[in-house]
């Protein structure tokens, strides 16, 4: 499956980059001004470090989901289907990542879709699509 | 007790998609289906909650009418339970009995229902009068129907009337229909008839959990103690499955209008239906209660894994488990039923929320029974739970300790539609009797009622779906019973009286009370019967020492009844308030209360219907229902101190062997608590020491609950409590009092 990575040997967490990954992300991707509602999150440490919320397709937010709003796509990466989706917040809850996002002005929240269209603006190459092997079904 | 871990490992290999289908007869059965009546409506969304109109239908001469919700009703009744009283109110009189044609069944699914962001936000209300106790019960169910009605249109639906055909009412709430149809073949008993139904009005595979079906069995027809089954699309499984509407026997009321189905068709659910106030607290709020369910389930109740068996164990080791009519607090065999063997027997990798939204997920399921017995025999079903009440009722109050036959007891009282709990109280009770030779074979018509004898106990159920023998007698539940074997002499009325566990008509559901008089109150000192859902104060009192005194016990008796009264106000589920908790919660003030739930719920309701609300407003908004239904009571003959005694068995030991399996306690009591030394006493005497006490004790405790809650010592509210309330808006509820006051 596609799954997004990031190498914080590259990445300083934003010191010296505009977080071009979260903008490109959310105006490309879902289509507003905003990067805070980017599926990605760079966050920085006062320590010098970091930390990202990245969406690793680990499937949770799938078994969890009540209405079959969440599916893998052929290339095992998780969609969500707007249609079917009741907007219960149950993904967002049980992601362990907390990459599942909710823009307020939405009911229906989003995700990663490995897409990499964050992949190509960061001026590090901090980030990457890899292909790996879907993880087997959790209980949850 | 060490806490138990899940192991994935060990969950039973059974495809959950793999069951009998009943849809062979579907088009026959659809076309013997003959238009009574039809009208159009106005389909609409909530505002705030509210659709501002309920429905009323009566099925005898086919009126369809919309009625207006007041601003009164939302201020007094808020909506659910409190919508289902004062409708029933308005309906009947004194006399009205529960098979009278204006007796009425009243759905409501209350304001914050079908919310989809909280854990247990899709209940439906349901209140009628009840053949078992001609009051008015009322029954907090989940499945789809209560949501998917109002976002039809309607925050309620009235039914009365009778009809003299079998009937299904569909309410079309996409195309804004309303139809009566007259359903002369349809299936009887629900697996295949909600079944049948679900695909016969849904208008494809996509539309299947837009559907939903209220319908109950063959032993509703035939007994008092039918209960309502609520539909709802399990889309993993591809079947529809159920919550029951139990206590009472409003599925007989529901079989004697002959109405054979209510289904609704809603309209696609989405996030923000109920058209809230404040959205944004509401999703805020959602989240972080999903997330304490993800952190914390695991290491506290795994309602998720185990759904509410976990305590099978817990109620064991605390020797607070029924076992043979409530005689003992704990059996040997019962880890062959406790919640290590369900979670392996559930199904794990599904989804079972009885609405969506529901992070605690406890509607387990056990797929792959195949029956042995029944008009199903053969057929492969899946049956909803086993939920604690069903272990303990059906399984070790009857000494039914084989997990398969447990499961096929609790699936035919589900599609025969009749109430597990009140099914495993009375069946316990009739094998006690049948133990003590108030019952033998030749009484029961063959039957061999010993402890365990699970084909026996199966074919008295199979019997009470048939209508036939003794299974005809037992479905007139306890108190009916008891009233009969002392008519034909059948054994001494006062062991009847003191073994058969039933108040104001209602069964009592499976908790052991002997060890706390807190829990005595919680059952007896009820409005509809004696049901866990108003107070479970067992481990507050008897486990945790909590409530040391009779005040502190009176207040637990005012403050938990008023509380959970609220869920059914607003279509909540209880379990999500403490069947997990944050994990600081022990260190907060007052933490059996679980204060962070209890500002999620007034944050949820205020978010919902704009109407800022803080606890004790919350309170108080129950406590006008709660004295609303205690009047109402008083109204219908019921209601009085008279009518909250309790039977001895709920009390202390009836019986030489009760007492001699727990001495070490009993004598030990009569040291502490009554400053006697039982050394060179009998066994009777001892007993009838206890006896002394005992009951003493729970008179003096309803002295204090009455007295706490605003009533005079005969069990009335007084006029300075129905005006502290508003309710002497309502001379009709002053009129009741002043004649007992
Ligand atoms: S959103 Fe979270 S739970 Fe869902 S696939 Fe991504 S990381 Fe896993
Ligand atoms: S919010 Fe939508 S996608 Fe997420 S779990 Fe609920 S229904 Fe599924
Ligand atoms: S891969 Fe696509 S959806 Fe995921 S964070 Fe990058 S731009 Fe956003
Ligand atoms: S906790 Fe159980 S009963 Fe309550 S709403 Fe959730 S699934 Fe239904």
């Amino acid at each position: 499956m596609k799954q997004l990575v990031i190498d914080f040997q590259k990445c300083d967490a934003g010191r010296n980059c505009n977080h071009e990954c979260e903008m490109e992300c959310a105006i490309k991707v879902f289509k507003v001004d905003d990067p805070a509602q980017a599926a990605l999150q760079i966050k920085a440490y006062e320590d010098g470090g970091g930390k990202a919320i990245l969406c690793d397709q680990c499937g949770d937010c799938v078994v969890v989901c009540p209405s079959e709003a969440l599916k893998r796509n052929k290339l095992g990466v998780v969609m969500i289907d707007k249609q079917l989706c009741v907007g219960c917040y149950m993904c967002i809850g049980f992601c362990e990542k907390d990459a599942f996002m909710r823009n307020p002005d939405w009911i229906v929240p989003h995700k990663c879709t490995s897409c990499g269209i964050c992949v190509k603006v960061c001026p590090h190459g901090a980030l990457s699509i890899v292909d790996v092997s879907e993880p087997a079904v959790r209980i949850i | 007790m060490s806490q138990l871990v899940f192991d994935p490992s060990k969950v039973m290999d059974i495809d959950y998609t793999q069951r009998t289908e009943y849809l062979d007869g579907l088009e026959a059965i659809k076309a013997a289906h003959k238009v009574l009546k039809e009208i159009t409506y106005t389909p609409s969304l909530p505002d705030k909650g509210y659709t501002n109109r309920t429905l009323y239908v009566n099925v005898g001469t086919h009126e369809i009418t919309e009625k207006p919700v007041t601003q009164q009703m939302k201020d007094v009744f808020i909506g659910g339970r409190g919508f289902g009283l004062y409708h029933l109110w308005n309906a009947v009189k004194s006399t009205t009995r529960w098979n009278d044609p204006e007796n009425e069944i009243i759905i409501s699914p209350g304001p914050v229902a079908g919310m989809t962001q909280y854990a247990g936000t899709g209940k439906s209300l349901v209140v009628s009068l009840s053949p078992q106790t001609d009051i008015p019960i009322d029954s907090n169910v989940g499945g789809f129907y209560g949501p998917l009605l109002k976002f039809s249109g309607f925050d309620a639906l009235e039914l009365q009337g009778k009809s003299d055909k079998d009937i299904i009412l569909f309410i079309d709430g996409v195309k804004g229909i309303i139809r009566i149809e007259e359903a002369p073949t349809d299936p009887v008993d629900s697996h295949v008839l909600a079944e049948v139904l679900t695909h016969m009005y849904a208008e494809n595979e996509k539309d299947l959990p837009n559907i939903s079906v209220v319908s109950t069995g063959a032993a509703a027809e035939h007994s008092l103690i039918g209960m309502l089954n609520f539909s709802f699309y399990d889309r993993r499984r591809k079947c529809v499955r159920f919550k029951q509407a139990g206590r009472g026997g409003i599925g007989t009321v529901f079989r004697d209008k002959r109405i054979r189905a209510l289904v609704v068709r809603g309209p696609k659910v989405a996030g923000d239906l109920n058209h809230p106030a404040d959205p944004e607290t509401i999703a805020k709020t959602g989240i972080k209660f999903h997330k304490e369910m993800r952190e914390n389930d695991g290491t506290q109740c795994m309602m998720r894994r185990n759904g509410t068996a976990h305590i099978v164990e817990i109620m064991d080791a605390y020797d607070l488990l029924p076992v043979h009519n409530f005689q003992y607090g704990s059996h040997p065999d019962v880890h062959k039923i406790d919640s290590s063997y369900w979670q392996q027997r559930c199904t794990q990798h599904t989804v079972d929320g009885c609405w969506y939204g529901c992070s605690m997920a406890c509607a387990k399921g056990a797929d792959g029974l195949v029956l042995k017995t029944g008009p199903y025999k053969g057929d492969m079903v899946t049956v909803d739970g086993p939920e604690y009440e069903n272990a303990a009722g059906l399984g070790s109050n009857c000494g039914v300790f084989d997990p398969d036959y447990l499961l096929e007891l609790n699936f035919y009282c589900d599609t025969y539609g009749i109430c597990t709990i009140t099914y495993g109280t009375l069946t316990a009770f009739v094998m006690e009797c049948y133990q003590r030779g108030i019952l033998n074979k030749e009484r029961t018509g063959g039957l061999e009622m010993t402890w365990g004898n699970a084909e026996a106990d199966l074919e008295m159920m199979h019997q009470m779906a048939r209508g036939e023998g003794f299974g005809k007698i037992a479905g007139l539940g306890v108190k009916k019973m008891k009233e009969h074997f002392i008519k034909q002499g059948w054994g001494d009325p006062q062991l009847i009286n003191d073994i058969g566990m039933e108040n104001k008509g209602l069964e009592y559901s499976q908790y052991m009370s002997k060890e706390s008089l807190a829990q005595q109150g919680g059952y007896a000192l009820t409005n509809k019967g004696p049901q866990h859902d108003e107070a479970w104060l067992i481990f507050m009192d008897m486990v945790n020492k909590q409530l040391p005194t009779f005040e502190d016990k009176a207040e637990a008796l005012y403050y938990f009844p008023l509380f959970r009264t609220w869920f059914g106000l607003n279509g909540f589920c209880k379990l999500p308030w403490n069947d997990v908790v944050p994990a600081d919660n022990s260190s907060q003030p007052e933490a059996h209360k679980v204060p962070e739930h209890v500002q999620n719920y007034v944050d949820l309701f205020s978010a919902t219907t704009g109407v800022k609300i803080d606890k004790e407003e919350l309170i108080l908004q129950s406590a006008k229902v709660y004295n609303f239904q205690r009047v109402f009571n008083i109204r219908m003959g019921k209601g009085l101190r008279l009518h909250d005694a309790a039977p001895y068995r709920s009390l202390g030991p009836v019986t030489k062997e009760e007492y001699e399996s727990r001495a070490e306690r009993y004598d030990q009591q009569i040291i502490t608590e009554m400053g006697l030394d039982p050394a060179g006493k009998t066994t009777e005497e001892k007993m009838a020491l206890h006896r002394q006490w005992r009951t003493d004790r729970f008179s003096k405790l309803m002295d204090s609950v009455y007295t706490r809650r605003g009533w005079t010592l005969d069990g009335v509210p007084t006029l300075a409590r129905l005006e502290e309330l508003g309710l002497d808006a309502f001379p009709e509820v002053v009129d009741v009092v002043k004649q007992h006051l």
